[in-house]
């Protein structure tokens, strides 16, 4: 046996403050009416920081803060400067990827591996591509003159805290705007660190601007009337409430929203790396990726052969500790997502299917999952309609390449899709007929900030990534 | 013995070829003076050899550098951006006294090449969305088109601008993936040696810019008449009949060529205008089917 | 995409029938392949577990010298250090075998015998392999007559490259046949792919089943003479066909990576990939080798500074 003995990433690197203010106009502040609340590891439940629950009067101080930076400096500022300061944070958080890694792996539970070469590189490059856009606008298609929206409001979750926060502010301040970001409420540390990396940059302040909270300041900051634009990247659910929210209103909206993927397997697919795929599809980030390939559809005729491979490639899968340099997979975010990964994988139970999963040992403190397939799973059942936002597959079966778009495109939702076969013909075929904004052919789960990214139908509207990703902040 | 007394260690210019400071293997060099004719430093002249070694060079880093992802051009690019502003007290030293300006016109120079750099750098990963495209068929193709670089370029930079108009012609050629010669202005070569440095320590592979300081009338003409060199730019080139005879030399395997002073670089924007010309569009075709 | 077939001694029945198995054989995808073998890279491999890893690595190692100025005073000075790594600590594991030219193995043989280490001897006009097949057979016999536990044979890349998947398959059918020895177990066969030369992930996976089909005890890389010779994903690639190999007819074959694995984080990635693709059974010398020469003393400073904790250099290991 070749076991792998422990190899801890050291904490060492990073100091977390034993409480935090709320980041605006450039420095840390008080509440004014708020509250406060904890964040913990998951991976331990160990308390990691206190933070600030931004009320209303917090919220208004911080767009009042963008506007101000916004109408006195920022809309003044010439493209060619403002890609200055974007590239200036590239580099900050580049050279100081270790420390954003070793944070967003203790607050997030994600394993190091996946902060170090997914999360923190991918967070750096976006600010670095769009920082590259500042200046030249007029090149993106969107008019010879484009001008922005005024201040964003920008609302993110808690899968890939920092990327996902270089996704919304990237752009944002690019095309001309000042920012308030609401990072989730389980994930707000490396939005935090993030302040230092726009103080370190001496970005002017009050462009961007922190407001930690909950779902109560998420709809302080998108009720506010003097915010242009929001971008939000959360549930379908809460993303149908802004949309609602906004109605009748000038505020311009974009969502990221759920996604209940298909990842197509066809009879003549690279086998071994499209079981990769499948793994990776499902099992990366615990499966909290709203793209995540949660619906497995593999073409009949070689249902056991692959399923097979799956399992054996199952077993090989390391869960624990996150911060173990060795970790495939690691803690769930929260008691309240471990509840309904529960609480739906009993519904598959109870709907009929086969559940199973690798042995595997879970540690004692912390929120875990095994990573867990369903065989036998059907359209009708619901495993394989809703979101369920965790490491848990579902698998049905297809025997023709019209059937597996048939059944892949029958949700209401439309975030991503895999497709996996040597035909190259087929490829573009099912890319073709597959109502998703992002198809993924002999690969799954690549991010880029020159791809835009986003949904169709209840995934959401609006693209992240590209020059398509300019457009929601332009007008 | 006092501060003034002190000599200072004077360098040697020499030619950038292949990631490496050689001597002109003619063994020869020119004097170079500043604006007010007063002696500056002896320069090497390039001859026809160190050209065919630059072009060497260019061919031999081109697979590494066009195969490179963009977005690592682009970070190379603004390595070399922050490389020219750590040494921007040298730049506006060599510019005051190859251009005659004052300090402050100088410094404005230097400023400007500085983000003009920046801009191009900004491109790398960006040209491939502006430039390329999906085209709408009128069948079951999937049918795209996708700019990549010609290969080497040969340049034959400003003669009075020699540092803006040098990184003005420069940048857009590298930022593609394209490799470069460059022959510098004869009369002002410093800025040029002085880039040359900022290139081998920015980890910019060797051979992806090769300088060549000397007279473009003797180099020049081999450069156009090399098959292997794929583009030539005539910015510097003043003489009509020179520049003609280039273009007539160029056309012996087609190369891609820039007229003298056009695309106009001395602009605010100078759009993809510098890009393009080096760069071939290639279209690709695939069946859409079951 | 079925490689779990039944009754897979059919396949080599025909010239066709070989030729359909093995391009329905699932293709590789190159992007993919290279993703996974670059992240079983990152595996950090430390303490206890890297100090297994670097006694199970010494343990396998093919000790090899195959050039023109080969002689057996070089033979025996490799053959020594094969058998007693470290002259200063009786505990380092020996290497699993000395890897020569046929004319050199009596050499080898004097010198390892009763140490437990082998003596494999490259075979077949290595390493071209472009020579007549009785050539290539009086070179194998030479070379297990003078003592060669192992043959490491080269395929005919030619043939393989133009579709004589026969001709290669019959060849070391040939081969293997002569590696017997009376009285004895026969002489183990690494079949020599040279996958540099294949140029594909898709041949890999082709010339493994073949050399597999054909009977060869490992499948081995390269010969260390051309570049790109051992790479991380093609043995990834090898040992994935090695595993569904035993999945399909119950019989396990070695790999051998060679050529080009100078470090000692090298050699434990290529382990972590044994791990976690074929699987633990994999993991000893009798399932696994490194063909190499400068690895070994790159174990050894690595072996030396886990033991004492301080880094060691080139003075404290032998040079042979």
């Amino acid at each position: 046996m070749f076991e792998y003995a422990p190899a801890p990433e050291s904490r060492s690197i990073v100091d977390i403050a034993s409480s935090y203010g709320l980041f605006i106009g450039g420095e840390f502040v008080d509440t004014r009416d708020g509250h406060t609340f904890k964040t913990i590891s998951p991976a331990s439940e160990e308390v990691l920081a206190e933070l600030t629950e931004a009320g209303p009067a917090d919220v208004d101080a911080a767009v009042a803060a963008a506007r101000r930076a916004y109408d006195r400096v920022w809309s003044k500022t010439p493209g060619r400067e403002r890609a200055k300061y974007l590239y200036r944070i590239a580099r900050i958080l580049a050279e100081r990827s270790r420390e954003f890694a070793v944070l967003e792996t203790l607050d997030n539970g994600k394993p190091i591996r996946e902060s170090r070469d997914v999360d923190v590189p991918l967070a750096s490059a976006w600010f670095f591509y769009y920082a590259g856009w500042a200046d030249k606008l007029a090149y993106a298609g969107l008019g010879s003159d484009p001008q922005p929206v005024g201040v964003a409001g920008q609302i993110i979750p808690w899968n890939f805290p920092l990327m996902m926060l270089a996704w919304k502010i990237a752009p944002a301040l690019a095309a001309g705007n000042t920012v308030v970001l609401k990072p989730a409420e389980t994930t707000p540390l490396t939005a935090l660190l993030f302040a230092s990396v726009c103080q370190q940059a001496e970005l002017p302040p009050g462009v961007v601007n922190i407001v930690t909270g909950a779902g109560a300041t998420g709809q302080a900051l998108v009720a506010h009337p003097d915010v242009d634009k929001i971008a939000f990247t959360g549930s379908t659910e809460v993303g149908k409430a802004i949309a609602r929210a906004v109605a009748g209103t000038d505020t311009k909206v974009t969502l990221e929203l759920g996604g209940k993927a298909a990842n197509v397997i066809f009879d003549d697919a690279p086998v071994d790396q499209a079981v990769e795929g499948i793994v990776n599809g499902i099992f990366f980030n615990q499966g909290h990726v709203c793209c995540a390939g949660s619906r497995l559809l593999v073409q009949e005729s070689v249902y056991d052969e692959v399923l097979e491979r799956l399992k054996r490639r199952m077993a090989t899968l390391r869960l624990g500790d996150p911060m173990d340099k060795n970790t495939d997979v690691g803690a769930i975010n929260s008691r309240e997502q471990l509840t309904r990964i529960r609480e739906l994988s009993e519904v598959g139970d109870a709907e009929g299917a086969q559940r199973w999963s690798a042995a595997c040992e879970l540690p004692e403190h912390g929120f875990w999952f095994p990573p867990t397939i369903f065989t036998g799973v059907t359209q009708a059942h619901r495993i394989a309609r809703e979101e369920i936002f965790g490491p848990v597959l579902s698998i049905l079966t297809f025997r023709t390449p019209a059937e597996a778009v048939e059944k892949a495109n029958n949700t209401p939702y439309g975030l991503s899709a895999g497709v996996w076969t040597e035909k190259g013909s087929r490829i573009l075929w099912m890319a073709d007929r597959l109502r998703a904004g992002v198809v993924w052919a002999n690969t799954f789960n690549r991010f880029d900030p020159t791809s835009p990214f986003g949904g169709y139908k209840e995934s959401g509207h609006g693209r992240e990534g590209g020059r398509h990703g300019l457009e929601a902040y332009l007008r | 013995m006092s501060a003034s007394d002190r000599l200072d260690v004077r360098k040697t210019y020499k030619l950038y070829i292949g990631g490496a400071f050689p001597r002109s293997e003619s063994g020869r060099t020119y004097e170079a003076f500043d604006a007010k004719g007063t002696f500056l430093a002896n320069v090497a002249r390039a001859s026809r050899k160190d050209a065919r070694d630059a072009v060497s060079a260019a061919r031999k880093a081109f697979a590494g550098w066009s195969g490179a992802t963009p977005y690592n051009r682009g970070q190379v690019l603004y390595r070399v951006a922050e490389m020219l502003e750590g040494r921007r007290e040298q730049f506006i030293a060599e510019v005051m006294a190859g251009e005659g300006l004052r300090r402050s016109g100088a410094g404005d120079v230097v400023d400007r090449a500085i983000d003009r750099w920046v801009w191009y750098a900004g491109w790398a990963d960006k040209i491939a969305q502006v430039h390329g495209s999906a085209n709408a068929v009128a069948g079951p193709y999937f049918d795209f088109s996708l700019p990549e670089p010609t290969g080497i370029v040969a340049t034959i930079a400003p003669q009075e601008s020699s540092l803006f108009g040098l990184v003005s012609v420069l940048a857009p050629v590298i930022v593609t993936g394209n490799t470069a010669v460059v022959v510098t202005s004869y009369s002002r070569p410093l800025p040029a040696m002085t880039l040359a440095e900022v290139l081998a320590t920015s980890d910019v592979p060797g051979g992806v810019v090769n300088v060549l300081t000397g007279d473009s009338t003797e180099v020049g003409p081999w450069l156009a008449s090399h098959m292997d060199v794929n583009g030539i730019d005539l910015a510097g080139v003043s003489d009509a009949d020179l520049a003609t005879a280039l273009e007539e030399a160029a056309a012996d395997n087609l190369k891609r060529v820039l007229r003298p002073g056009l695309p106009a670089w001395d602009v605010a924007d100078p759009g993809i205008h510098r890009m393009t010309p080096f760069l071939e569009t290639k279209t690709v075709w695939h069946p859409i089917g079951v | 995409m079925s490689t779990s077939v039944a009754g897979v001694d059919d396949v080599t029945a025909s010239e066709t029938s070989l030729r359909r198995f093995l391009a329905g054989l699932p293709g590789v995808d190159q992007v993919g392949a290279e993703a996974r073998a670059a992240t079983l890279a990152t595996r950090s491999i430390k303490t206890t577990a890297k100090q297994q890893a670097l006694d199970t690595a010494i343990s396998m190692i093919d000790l090899t010298t195959l050039e023109g100025q080969d002689t057996p005073g070089k033979v025996r000075a490799l053959s020594a250090k094969a058998m007693r790594p470290d002259p200063t600590d009786s505990s380092c594991p020996s290497a699993a075998a000395v890897c020569v030219y046929p004319d050199l193995v009596s050499a080898a043989a004097s010198t390892v015998a009763g140490s437990g280490v082998l003596v494999a001897s490259v075979a077949t006009a290595f390493p071209s392999g472009r020579a007549a097949l009785d050539v290539k057979l009086a070179d194998t016999r030479d070379a297990i007559e003078a003592g060669a536990d192992e043959i490491d044979m080269v395929i005919d890349r030619g043939a393989f490259l133009t579709g004589r998947y026969s001709q290669v398959h019959d060849e070391i059918v040939t081969i293997k046949a002569a590696c017997g020895r009376p009285g004895r177990e026969p002489a183990h066969l690494k079949v020599i792919l040279e996958t540099g030369e294949l140029a594909t992930y898709d041949n890999v996976r082709r010339a493994s089943w073949l050399a597999m089909l054909a009977g060869a005890d490992f499948i081995k890389t390269s010969t260390g003479k051309i570049s790109p010779a051992a790479t991380l994903p093609v043995a990834l690639v090898m040992l994935e066909a090695v595993r569904d190999f035993r999945l399909a007819t119950g019989r396990m074959v070695g790999v051998k990576p060679a050529g080009g694995i100078r470090s000692a984080k090298d050699a434990i990635r290529h382990l972590v990939v044994v791990n976690e693709v074929a699987g633990p059974e994999w993991l000893s010398s009798r399932w696994f080798r490194f063909g190499a020469s400068s690895l070994l003393n790159d174990l050894l400073l690595q072996r030396t500074r886990m033991l004492t904790g301080r880094y060691s250099g080139p003075d404290y290991v032998t040079l042979d």
